[in-house]
Formats: C-alpha cells, sequence, structure tokens
C-alpha cells in the first residue's frame, strides 16, 4: 500500500558510504597518514552485516550502475525522499568503524563520517537528518563526541548496532544515555553488529539469512537489558529506536518480561510497573522490514493489538534495502489514523530535535503542522 | 457466614503461619505482631500453595543498584513462582491493580462465647480463660 | 485479574502426560554405582569441567529456592530427588499418565572433557532406569547423549534404541555450533533409525558462547529470557541447513523453552527466505512449513498476556497439534494443569495439548 498522503518522516534510511579516500579530508594528519601509508584507504569498512551484492543489501533499482547499493544525494532524492513524499529523512549511517578494535582510530573515523554527513549530505539537503555515530570501546570518549556532533541540532539521535560486545543497558555505558536525555537525542539501536560475539547463544550459524534472522532475537535481548537494568528509570526522557528489527517478536518479549518479572521484582526492584508498560512508554520500532507475511492484514492487526500501543511504530523505507517494491511502503490493513500516528506523529513525539526543524520550515513555508 | 474455631491464640508464634482446614479449604493463617491475619491457601495467580511462602519485608528500591528493605515484616512470597502479597490486604505488590489473595476476617474471641467446633473438641481442652482464634468464612465460598 | 478458578474433581480431571519432570540426584554419590572406577575417580578429583566460572554452581543464581518450588523439597535430598513426594505431590494429585523425564544437570551435555561426558551420559541413561523407570510404571527416559561427541552420540543411541522405556533423545540447544550444522547429523541419522524424536530442553550452562548476541546478561530476568532466544537460532539454524530435507522423518521436541516466540519467527524466516533463499538451496521448502511439520512445543512456562484471549491467538498460529503439556516439575516457574489456561479451551483442544500429541508422538499406549 502507498502513502497518501505527504509529509512522512522517514526514520531509517542508509546514503551510500564515503570510501577512506572521502574521508581523508575530515581526519587530521596523524590519521591521514596512518590511513593512507597502512593502504587503509583501499578499504570502504563495509559491514559484514551488508553484503553489496546480497539482494537484501539494495533493492535491484536502488543500486549504482556499477551494482553497489546506491545512495548518493542526487540517488536519495529521486528514489528514498521524492517519491514518498517525504518531509524528514534520518541517515542512519552504517559504517564499519566501530568494529575495529582499535579504539583511537575507530573513533578518529566516526569523527570524520560524522562530518562528513554533516557536510556532504545535511547542507546540501534540507530534508535530511542524521544519527551521530561513535564507538563504544570508551564511553567517556563517545560522550566527548556525541556533545561536539549535536552542537548541530540536525543530528537528532545516536546510533548503535544491536550485536555488540556488552549489552547496552549495563552501566558504563549510562554517561551516553544522560549525555543523550540532556541533549535531547534519542538512542537508535540498528540491525547488525561487530561480530564481537557469535549471532547466537550457540554459535555462529553458516548463514547469512540466519545472522539476518537472529536480529531480533538481538533487539530482544537489548530492549530486556536496558529494562532489567533501569536505563528507563535512570532516564526517564530517553527514547529508544529500534531500527530494521522487525516487530512482531514484541508481544512475546512484552509478555514474559511481565511474567518473570512478577516472579523475580526482587532482583530487580527499580522496575516499579510492568515490564510491558515500560517498553510502551520508552521504545520505537521503524517499520521496515514488516515481518508479517504480505496481504495478512489480519495478522498484522492482531499483532498491533497484541502490543497494545499505537505509538510505538515509525515510518521507515529503510532505503536501499529491498523490504518492498515500488512505492507499497506500508503493509495492507492499516488504518488511516494508525498510519498518520506512525508517519508523523510518533517520529515528532520521539526525536523532539524534529519538532524544532518543523517549526523552522513550516516558518518559511507556511505549512500546517501536527504536534503532539 | 460461619465462624470456626481454627487455633489457640498462642499456637501461632509471631512472624509464623498456620495453615487449617475450614470447611474444606486451606487457610493459613498469620501472626503479625499479634495481628491476625488469614489468607486462602490458594494463590490467585496459578493456585500454588501461598500460605506456605516466606513472610518477609518487602524490597524496595529508588533506584538501580539501591536496595531497601521494608521495616514492616509483612510480605508473602509464594513458593512456586514468587508472586508478592501484603498480608494483612491480600494486595499483590507487584501489581496492585490486579491481583489480590483471597482474604476472610479473623478475630480474637475469648473461650466463654465460642461455638465448639470439631477442632477444639478433638485436640485442645476448652479453656475458658484462654483466647481463641476464630475464622468467619462465608457460607458461598466458592474459590 | 483474578480469574475464577473452576474446581475441578478427580473424576472430572482428564489424565494428563507431563512433558518436563526434573529427576534429581539426592547427592552427586549416586551416580557412583553407574560410573566406571577410572571416571568415579575422575568424578571425585576433578569432577565436571564446564564453561562458566564457578564450580557446582550457576552464575546467575536463581531466585525463589535456588529455582525451585519452596513446597517441593523432600526430608532428604533437593526437589525432584525422592520418588514418594513426586508421586503424592504431583504424579498422582496431577493426574499424570505419563511423564517425560528429563535429566538436566550432571549429565555431561555441557561437559568440556568428552570422555568424561560420555561417561556420565551413560551414567545417566543406566541412572534413569533403575531409580525411576523400574519403581515407576509412568516415567520415560530420555537418552541424553552429549552432542559435540557425535560418534558416541550414535553410539549410545544405538545402545538404547531396543528399550521402549526410553521414549526421546536429549541433547542441549545450547550448542558449540548452531544444532543444524552438518557436524551433527550423525546423531539425527541415529533418531531417525531410532524412530525417537531429539527433545531440546533449555540449559543453564553454555556451549561456549554468551547468551546473547550482544554478551552477557546481568540477571536472571535476562538469562531466563535468553533461553527463548537460543531455541530460536536452533530452529532457524536446523531450517535453513536443510536438516529436514535430509531427515524427513526427524522430529523435534522444543522443551521449557515456550511457544509464543515461534509465529513471529516463522513470519521472519519465511520473508527473507524469499529474498535470499539462493544462499540456502537445501532449504527447499517455506522455513514456516518445515517447522509446522517437524517441531513440537511443550507449554510450560506458559505465557501470560493481559488479555488471555492473546494467548488464544497465539495458539491458533501456533497450532493445537504443536503443543504438549508440561509443568517443569519441580522447578518454580511450575504450570499447574488446572491453571494454566486462562481463557476457555475446546474439549478437543485440551485432550490434544494435555494427551493426545505427546501420546502420538511418543507411541504411548
Amino acid at each position: 500500500m502507498k502513502l497518501t498522503f505527504r509529509g512522512a518522516i522517514d526514520c531509517d534510511l542508509h546514503p551510500a558510504m564515503p570510501g577512506a579516500p572521502a574521508l581523508l579530508p575530515y581526519l587530521d594528519e596523524y590519521w591521514r597518514n596512518q590511513i593512507v601509508d597502512r593502504h587503509i584507504d583501499k578499504y570502504s569498512f563495509v559491514l559484514t552485516s551488508y553484503p553489496p551484492n546480497s539482494p537484501l543489501s539494495a533493492r535491484p533499482d536502488w543500486r549504482f550502475p556499477t551494482g553497489a547499493p546506491g545512495g548518493d544525494l542526487d540517488m536519495i532524492r529521486r528514489q528514498a525522499l521524492d517519491p514518498f513524499g517525504t518531509r524528514f529523512a534520518i541517515c542512519n549511517t552504517l559504517h564499519g568503524a566501530v568494529a575495529l578494535f582499535n579504539e583511537d582510530m575507530a573513533a578518529a573515523l566516526c569523527r570524520a563520517v560524522n562530518d562528513w554527513v554533516a557536510k556532504e549530505l545535511l547542507d546540501r539537503e534540507p530534508r535530511l537528518r542524521a544519527s551521530i555515530v561513535v564507538p563504544l570501546h570508551n564511553p567517556e570518549a563517545a560522550v566527548a563526541e556525541i556533545e561536539r556532533v549535536a552542537a548541530d541540532r540536525r543530528f537528532v539521535q545516536v546510533l548503535f548496532f544491536v550485536m555488540g560486545e556488552i549489552l547496552l543497558g549495563r552501566r558504563i555505558f549510562w554517561p551516553i544515555y544522560a549525555a543523550a536525555e540532556k541533549l535531547e537525542l534519542a538512542i537508535g539501536i540498528h540491525a547488525g553488529g561487530t561480530y564481537h560475539h557469535a549471532p547466537t547463544a550457540a554459535g555462529w550459524p553458516s548463514h547469512r539469512v540466519e545472522d539476518y534472522v537472529a536480529q531480533s532475537a538481538a533487539f530482544e535481548g537489548q530492549v530486556l537489558s536496558l529494562l532489567s537494568e533501569g536505563v528507563f528509570q535512570k532516564f526517564s526522557r530517553l527514547k529508544i529506536v529500534l531500527i530494521e528489527s522487525g516487530l512482531t517478536w514484541l508481544p512475546h518479549l512484552m509478555w514474559r518480561a511481565n511474567k518473570t518479572w512478577r516472579g523475580v521484582r526482587p532482583e530487580v526492584p527499580w522496575i516499579d510497573r510492568p515490564p510491558a508498560d515500560v517498553i510502551r512508554e520508552h521504545v520505537r520500532v521503524t517499520l521496515q522490514p514488516v515481518d508479517v507475511p504480505a496481504g495478512e492484514a489480519q495478522i498484522l492487526a492482531r499483532t498491533l493489538e497484541h502490543i497494545g500501543s499505537d505509538r510505538m511504530l515509525l515510518f521507515s523505507t529503510d532505503y536501499p534495502h529491498w523490504h518492498f517494491d515500488g512505492e507499497d511502503v506500508l503493509p495492507d490493513g492499516l488504518s488511516q489514523e494508525t498510519i498518520r500516528l506512525l508517519a508523523i506523529d510518533n517520529a515528532l513525539d520521539t526525536f523532539p530535535r524534529l519538532r524544532e526543524g518543523a517549526q523552522m520550515s513550516d516558518n518559511a513555508a507556511g505549512h500546517e503542522e501536527s504536534v503532539r | 457466614m460461619s465462624r470456626q474455631v481454627v487455633a489457640r491464640a498462642g499456637d501461632i508464634a509471631p512472624g509464623t503461619c498456620k495453615i487449617v482446614s475450614v470447611r474444606g479449604r486451606e487457610i493459613g493463617i498469620f501472626n503479625l505482631d499479634g495481628e491476625y491475619f488469614a489468607l486462602a491457601n490458594r494463590c490467585p495467580h496459578a493456585g500454588g500453595p501461598l500460605c506456605r511462602g516466606r513472610i518477609g519485608p518487602l524490597v524496595l528500591s529508588d533506584g538501580p543498584g539501591r536496595y531497601h528493605l521494608t521495616r514492616e515484616q509483612k510480605f508473602l512470597r509464594c513458593p512456586w513462582h514468587g508472586w508478592e502479597y501484603d498480608i494483612r490486604s491480600g494486595q499483590s505488590w507487584c501489581d496492585p491493580k490486579s491481583v489480590r489473595a483471597r482474604q476472610f476476617q479473623v478475630t480474637v474471641e475469648t473461650g466463654a462465647s465460642l461455638v465448639k467446633g470439631p477442632y477444639v473438641a478433638e485436640t485442645f481442652p476448652v479453656l475458658v480463660e484462654e483466647d481463641y482464634l476464630v475464622v468467619e468464612v462465608t457460607a458461598s465460598a466458592a474459590s | 485479574m483474578n480469574v475464577p478458578f473452576r474446581e475441578v474433581t478427580a473424576s472430572s480431571r482428564l489424565a494428563i502426560v507431563d512433558c518436563d519432570i526434573h529427576p534429581a540426584f539426592r547427592t552427586p554419590k549416586d551416580l557412583l554405582p553407574f560410573l566406571p572406577e577410572r571416571w568415579r575417580d575422575h568424578m571425585a578429583t576433578f569432577g565436571e569441567h564446564l564453561r562458566h566460572g564457578l564450580s557446582g554452581q550457576l552464575p546467575y543464581p536463581r531466585m525463589t529456592a535456588a529455582g525451585m518450588r519452596g513446597d517441593a523439597f523432600p526430608e532428604e535430598g533437593p526437589p525432584g530427588s525422592d520418588l514418594a513426594l513426586m508421586r503424592s505431590q504431583h504424579l498422582d494429585a496431577n493426574g499424570v499418565e505419563f511423564g517425560m523425564l528429563m535429566p538436566l544437570s550432571r549429565s555431561g551435555l555441557e561437559e568440556r572433557n568428552l570422555d568424561y561426558a560420555a561417561a556420565v551420559s551413560h551414567a545417566v541413561n543406566d541412572w534413569q532406569l533403575e531409580t525411576w523407570i523400574k519403581p515407576e510404571p509412568r516415567l520415560r527416559a530420555g537418552i541424553v547423549v552429549p552432542q559435540e561427541d557425535a560418534a558416541f552420540a550414535v553410539k549410545e543411541i544405538e545402545r538404547r534404541a531396543d528399550n521402549p522405556a526410553f521414549v526421546q533423545i536429549l541433547i542441549s540447544p545450547r550448542s558449540s555450533d548452531p544444532l543444524g550444522h552438518r557436524r551433527y547429523w550423525p546423531i539425527y541419522a541415529a533418531a531417525e533409525r531410532a524412530n525417537r524424536p531429539i527433545a531440546l530442553h533449555v540449559q543453564g550452562y553454555s556451549g561456549g558462547h554468551a547468551s546473547t548476541a550482544s554478551g552477557w546478561p546481568t540477571y536472571y530476568l535476562q538469562e531466563h529470557y535468553a533461553m527463548t532466544g537460543n531455541l530460536q537460532g536452533t530452529v532457524t539454524s536446523m531450517v535453513f541447513e536443510g536438516v529436514f530435507e535430509r531427515f524427513p522423518e526427524l522430529r523435534v521436541v522444543l522443551v521449557e523453552g515456550g511457544f509464543a516466540w515461534a509465529p513471529a519467527l516463522c513470519w521472519r524466516m519465511d520473508k527473507h527466505w524469499e529474498r535470499l533463499r539462493k544462499e540456502t538451496p537445501r532449504a527447499k521448502r517455506r522455513p514456516s512449513e518445515y517447522v509446522r511439520e517437524h517441531f513440537w512445543f511443550t507449554t510450560q512456562p506458559i505465557e501470560e498476556p493481559d488479555d488471555p484471549q492473546h494467548l488464544a491467538d497465539i495458539i491458533e498460529w501456533v497450532g493445537w497439534e504443536r503443543l504438549m503439556f508440561s509443568t517443569d516439575y519441580p522447578h518454580w516457574d511450575f504450570d499447574d494443569p488446572q491453571h494454566v489456561f486462562k481463557f476457555k479451551v475446546a474439549d478437543e483442544n485440551k485432550a490434544l495439548v494435555f494427551r493426545d500429541n505427546a501420546k502420538a508422538l511418543y507411541g504411548l499406549q
């Protein structure tokens, strides 16, 4: 089903990653030398999670003539923004620097990526917004980078991968959440990972499709980690956005978290209300991929009922990943009201900084807007 | 409504529970600092023998990593799934709105006004000066 | 949420099959008579060698009473070690017609020394027969085999296959590789030849990997949940590696890992298989079809959505014929057969879940 109105906010868009040479101007002299002398500039920091030629990594019509997944600015406008009448799109830059073990190198490259995104994308296309990428080796350093980049209000979120080295609820990461909450940034957790652990509790699957399917269990583990550690008690304004996660696994997580919590409550006594309620308040999920069988509107409707909230869904195309054809970005069977919420209102609620942007561009264009 | 003698007041040490049978139903009698409360020995969650659980304080918290015990030792943890109940009110703690253990009125009555029931006749001499524990059960007590 | 309970009288009680009962040693010495001397020595000197930091102790301590029902402690020994108590408190009280034994701890499934693992699992199989099956005709055993030693596992399965007291083969889903991996296939071949299902009971001890893809949880609340993720990965692996094309008769029982995650996993697998199926030619059919044909789920711990009807939705998607009732006696998150379903279940579906699915799968008379 197509969107029938303009103004949607796309909460997951992937610009084509700059190769290392494109990042050189954004590095200091030491790192420029390192990248060049060690021939690191021959590489593009492509993540294992998204092999470029895989059907998942790009729709056939969303590729460069060379075959590489699309996403230069021109393609983004033509293919991801214009056809959907998109008002804002959040660029989630899936750069592999975070998978390096050298924390200084990872940090330098992430700084360069953030600066490149601001200059090459945000400056040139007013509809674009972005996530701040930081490595997680050193939470203090991550906070410094977040504070630096967040001065640019077009950055609306901090981006992590769902399969990292340490579960995200852990207290060592709390300085990051404190900064994000203070700076009104959402925390985005995106499918994929650094493979510092096996993707499953039983080790390494043979196939990429298995790794991709396993993302949902990884999301479950992360949500439960944030919940159990009390991140949502400590940072009551924080919003977590699960990106490219699917959504049909949510009800089971909510039910089981409630059930087990009732029996183990003294272990985590800071959780003072049912986990499902906490999840509904603090967690958001982007639309693509819609992991419901195609055409099964009943299943989607009942799943949304099981989830028990129409505030959790956020519109996304996940451009250029291949999850739908043509402009049929919406699954069948959603009510107009739900579409409106997921296309616009939920995102404005989740990303406070978007509201500033909305205000600015409304003043400029004289549009009416819906702000919750 | 029927009233049945279930124990002598001194039978139940403070901070403990005695499970008795009333009209074929098991009921736990709790002594909390000299006050008596009675709960059905069936957890409304999934039918476990609630009154065999541990009696103790409630664990509260004002933030992650901080643990505080209530001074009052008046909470019961079901021995099956660990659900917690306020013995005084039957209220489950974790989800106060929705779950409540079945409660019964317990009064302490002096010996002279007793109706002699099978329990007393069989196992304890009637002692006029002693205080008896009497449980009131509604006649239509279907669980 | 106080759902009125119906009192069920003894005469109206359905005889049930309990697909998950945990027998325990009174003390670890109970296994000694079943071990050769060389391994008695080893057990006394070195003991089990697992992939965790604490000896004889779980790094995620359980909550109530070491993870047991508080009312299941016999005079001597831990819960599950006393047959008389198991009978009075559970088998008799709950009308259990057949009970499937799941001997979990110290059975060799997670033992790093594979020679010791072989000895222990063989001994545990003998112990099941002697201590539980002989005196109690309602119980059935599982052939415990360490999955990391496929050659031994095949031999042990073949040794036990003629004894009808063994109704299934027990391996750990927290394996060192996902269970679809071809190095486990000899076990599935043996299972097919022996005409027994494989049972995968969730495990507390690791096969060498963190319990989540992002490392180790902090709290038992999380670790308990991670077991469901483990089963999801296991199902995915077996499907995509083509285990059921190669072993079309193989049946798999998923025990104590829940089932409400299964429809979502099937939809997810189907969706991405559509796009990426060139990668996995051995999975010739839609993943959900393999799940529907080859997997059974025990019910405990059953989900408790605020609206019980939501669970009915899930079961409609999973299929009543896929579910088999279990209690997990004597563990804390025990499901009582009287109270397990908080919505109205049609009599024919009750019969399936509480009895007939298990009887059909295990060939119980």
